[in-house]
């Protein structure tokens, strides 16, 4: 049945993510834009997420999830809201408090994201308890993911790693990074493969953290791997290099492009509420019963970005929406995060102009979200790779054909 | 998970009687409305017996109660959206034309008095052709359908309404019209004005686009109608704003879906600088945006039709809905016949009638009440 609405269950969720975010990050939200690199104490509080450790309690936590399992196959065919919809709502209320600070919440990085996915119940009792972040671009490489240069080769019971990892998203303040290296670099994308390197790992040297335009609660890093080793059995999924297993990698972005649409929509919405309440002290109020040509430039200018804003914010659900119903999402996932993306520079941009000094100024966080909006139509896939993603599909055109 | 059961989910699931309804008009569509809405254009009216054919899909008669000789199905906003959406996807005017009565039908059901559902519903449940319309647009430039000049005043028991409307879907066909009109002192309200009524006169109008559809200028000089002719115990203007900009808005989806599908064909066929179109990226890239922002079209207007359809305010979705429709679709259709270069602009072509189409959509006010 067409409803676009969300059921109380993700209604409640919603809340409970704004008011945690009103609560923990608002507060402290301009501090961290000022002290860049300074880790925010305060979220100590939330006290990371609780992963079973000892191999009893991953016996526990496997039951629970065979449960699941077998719950979830007598609901097949049934339509959910699951983890993925409830996450991109979270998501969105949480960045609606601060994007920055959200991706500073400890033991919540992208490598943990990984690790559940494809660890094996071995791996996860070693590395489940992990703060784990992901290490993809290289300095001379980010879009074009599969052509990575740090390389990974066997001795004896040790993979050997070699390379330079940048903008690493948590890298200073996790303990553990997945790490994309290359098997065989002649064998092309498909001698990818991911390994988990502790950060204390023989050879793993931290190099620094970045200054950036925005985000700046949240630390990126640069590590670089000289012969690190690890353990053999560190290696996610198979060593064996066969076709097709990159796109399953890339497959973990069906998931976390909708997440990052979802941080773009919850900065946005915090730029449209203030923006909104500045305003209407200055008499700007919507009644939605003028059209546009009747409104004032203000008004249509706040109409239009109400509706892109709605339109970006329902594409991310749709997508979730799908994944949560074992619906391929691939487009999907790249359209709200192409449209999100951009949706959410623009608003942001247009708020600081809307609301004057008081936008530019840092007494207000207008300014602020305006900066930390640009990263999230660039990380986890560019507007432009989006746009490609969505066109070859369309099109039907393979990446030779379309580049 | 048990109690979710009890909830309405986030869901873009179609019912199993609306995906039959869908399968029904689409081929319709496919039959009827697709290939002869080029020639339709060009005569500048509907296919010869096309509104007869409408007629036959029945969804005029669905929600008509059973008592007035319909089936008695609840008002569904939903799916006379999805009705909307697929009729466009053959063509926008003969949609518009298609649904005219049916936005009357609508409108009598959501806001009329008993007695007015008895005197003019039965109709359209018959088997025979019965036109009606809605008047509301008036011909002044900044237009503001919340600001009527026709004026309808209190005399000998009844109404006196003077003004003029223009864009009436098959205003001289239809054989009763619902003429929108301020009352002093009271604010808007609708009357029932039957064709051939004193002081009635209606002539065709010809505009840039939705050719076929017989939009007309009504004159209405000094019309006496009974005071029973006076629509309702009050005029919700918005609502029937409302509905009509998700009626507008799934038409775009449906026209947007068609130059999604030309363009998509076309930059695939289509060979310059030795390889297809399509291989480069500022093409490929305005079909993703084409696809990206029919989309977001589709949600909002699906979340609007879904509020309506469960009795919640759905005052600022469909506002929402109406404005990306307007605005996105319109860059739609112009970037369809950019992507199709000189050629888009011949009309051999169908990009240039989606074109002259979505024109207007910005427009259009009260005529597609879902």
């Amino acid at each position: 049945m067409i409803n676009l609405e969300l059921p109380p269950r993700l209604e409640q969720a919603r809340q409970g993510s704004r008011a945690m975010a009103e609560a923990l990050f608002r507060p402290i939200s301009r501090k961290y834009d000022l002290q860049e690199h300074a880790y925010p104490e305060e979220l100590r509080a939330l006290g990371g997420v609780r992963r079973p450790k000892t191999a009893e309690e991953i016996r526990e936590a496997e039951a629970l999830r065979e449960l699941a399992k077998a719950k979830a196959k007598q609901d097949e065919g049934k339509i959910v809201n699951g983890n993925n919809t409830q996450g991109v709502v979270s998501v969105a209320e949480m960045c609606w408090g601060d994007v920055g600070l959200m991706l500073s919440v400890p033991g919540v990085g992208l490598g943990n994201a990984a690790i559940s996915a494809v660890a094996t119940p071995e791996q996860k009792e070693r590395f489940g308890h992990c703060y784990a972040s992901m290490a993809i671009t290289e300095p001379s490489t980010g879009s074009d993911s599969a052509n990575i240069s740090t390389t990974a080769r066997l001795e004896g019971d040790e993979w050997v790693i070699n390379g330079e990892k940048i903008f690493i998203t948590a890298g200073e303040r996790c303990d553990t990074v997945v790490v994309w290296a290359t098997l065989d670099k002649s064998a092309g994308k498909a001698a990818i493969k991911s390994f988990i390197v502790p950060k204390d790992a023989p050879g793993l040297e931290f190099v620094g953290l970045e200054n950036k335009l925005g985000l700046r609660a949240s630390d990126t890093a640069t590590i670089r791997f000289d012969n690190c080793r690890v353990p053999k059995d560190n290696i996610l999924g198979s060593p064996e290099i066969k076709q097709g297993s990159f796109g399953g990698v890339m497959q973990t972005f069906d998931n976390t492009r909708p997440t990052v649409a979802a941080m773009a929509i919850g900065v946005a919405r915090a730029s449209l509420d203030l923006t909104r309440e500045l305003l209407e002290k200055e008499g700007v109020q919507l009644d939605y019963d003028k059209d546009v040509w009747h409104s004032s430039a203000i008004q249509a200018e706040l109409y239009r970005m109400e509706a892109e804003w709605d339109a970006a914010r329902l594409l991310t659900i749709k997508a979730a929406w799908m994944s949560d119903n074992k619906q391929a999402n691939s487009m999907e996932a790249s359209m709200c995060k192409a449209k999100a993306g951009r949706v959410g520079n623009y608003i942001t941009l247009r708020c600081v102009e809307l609301c004057n000094a008081m936008g530019y100024s840092k007494q207000d966080l207008l300014e602020k979200w305006a900066r930390d909006s640009k990263i999230l139509d660039i990380f986890e896939g560019t507007q432009q790779i989006q746009l490609l993603i969505v066109a070859r599909r369309l099109l039907n055109k393979s990446s030779a054909e379309l580049k | 998970m048990s109690e979710q059961q009890d909830e309405l989910l986030f869901d873009l699931t179609l019912s199993d009687e609306q995906q039959l309804m869908r399968d029904t008009v689409m081929r319709f569509a496919n039959a009827e409305m697709r290939d002869k809405s080029r020639p339709a254009d060009e005569a500048g009216e509907a296919p010869e017996g096309f509104y007869e054919r409408a007629l036959e899909l029945g969804f005029n008669m669905v929600q008509i109660p059973e008592d007035l000789g319909g089936m008695g199905a609840d008002r569904s906003p939903v799916s006379n959206m999805l009705i909307a959406e697929d009729l466009a996807g053959g063509d926008m005017s003969l949609a518009i034309g298609a649904m005219s009565s049916l936005s009357f039908v609508n409108t009598v059901l959501d806001q009329g008095t008993d007695a007015q559902k008895k005197q003019w519903l039965p109709r359209f449940a018959e088997e025979e052709l019965h036109q009606a319309t809605i008047a509301l647009m008036e011909p002044n430039a900044r237009f503001d359908a919340t600001a009527l000049k026709t004026t309808a005043k209190a005399a000998d028991g009844g109404y006196v309404i003077d003004g003029v409307k223009t864009m009436v879907p098959l205003g001289a066909s239809a054989e009763v019209m619902l003429v929108a009109a301020e009352v002093a002192g009271e604010g808007p309200a609708a009357f029932f004005v039957e064709a051939g009524a004193e002081g009635l006169s209606t002539s065709k109008e010809d505009h840039m686009g939705l050719r076929p559809l017989e939009l007309c200028t009504v004159k209405l000089e000094g019309v006496k109608v009974g005071a029973d002719a006076r629509l309702g115990e009050s005029f919700d203007l918005r609502r029937l704003l409302d509905l009509s900009k998700i009626g507008l808005a799934a038409l775009t989806i449906g026209t947007c879906k068609s130059i999604l599908d030309y363009v998509t064909e076309y930059c695939n066929d289509r060979v310059a600088f030795g390889e297809p179109i399509s291989h480069r990226q500022s093409v490929a890239f305005m079909i993703a945006n084409i696809a990206i922002e029919l989309e977001g079209i589709r949600m909002l207007t699906y979340r609007a039709a879904g509020r309506a359809e469960q009795g919640l305010d759905f005052h600022q979705q469909a506002y929402h809905a109406y404005l990306q429709a307007a605005e996105k679709g319109m860059q739609i259709g112009t970037d369809g016949v950019q992507l199709l270069g000189g050629h888009g602009f011949i009309r051999e072509h169908m990009v240039e009638l989606w074109y002259r189409n979505l024109r207007a959509i910005g427009i259009l006010q009260g005529c597609v009440a879902i």
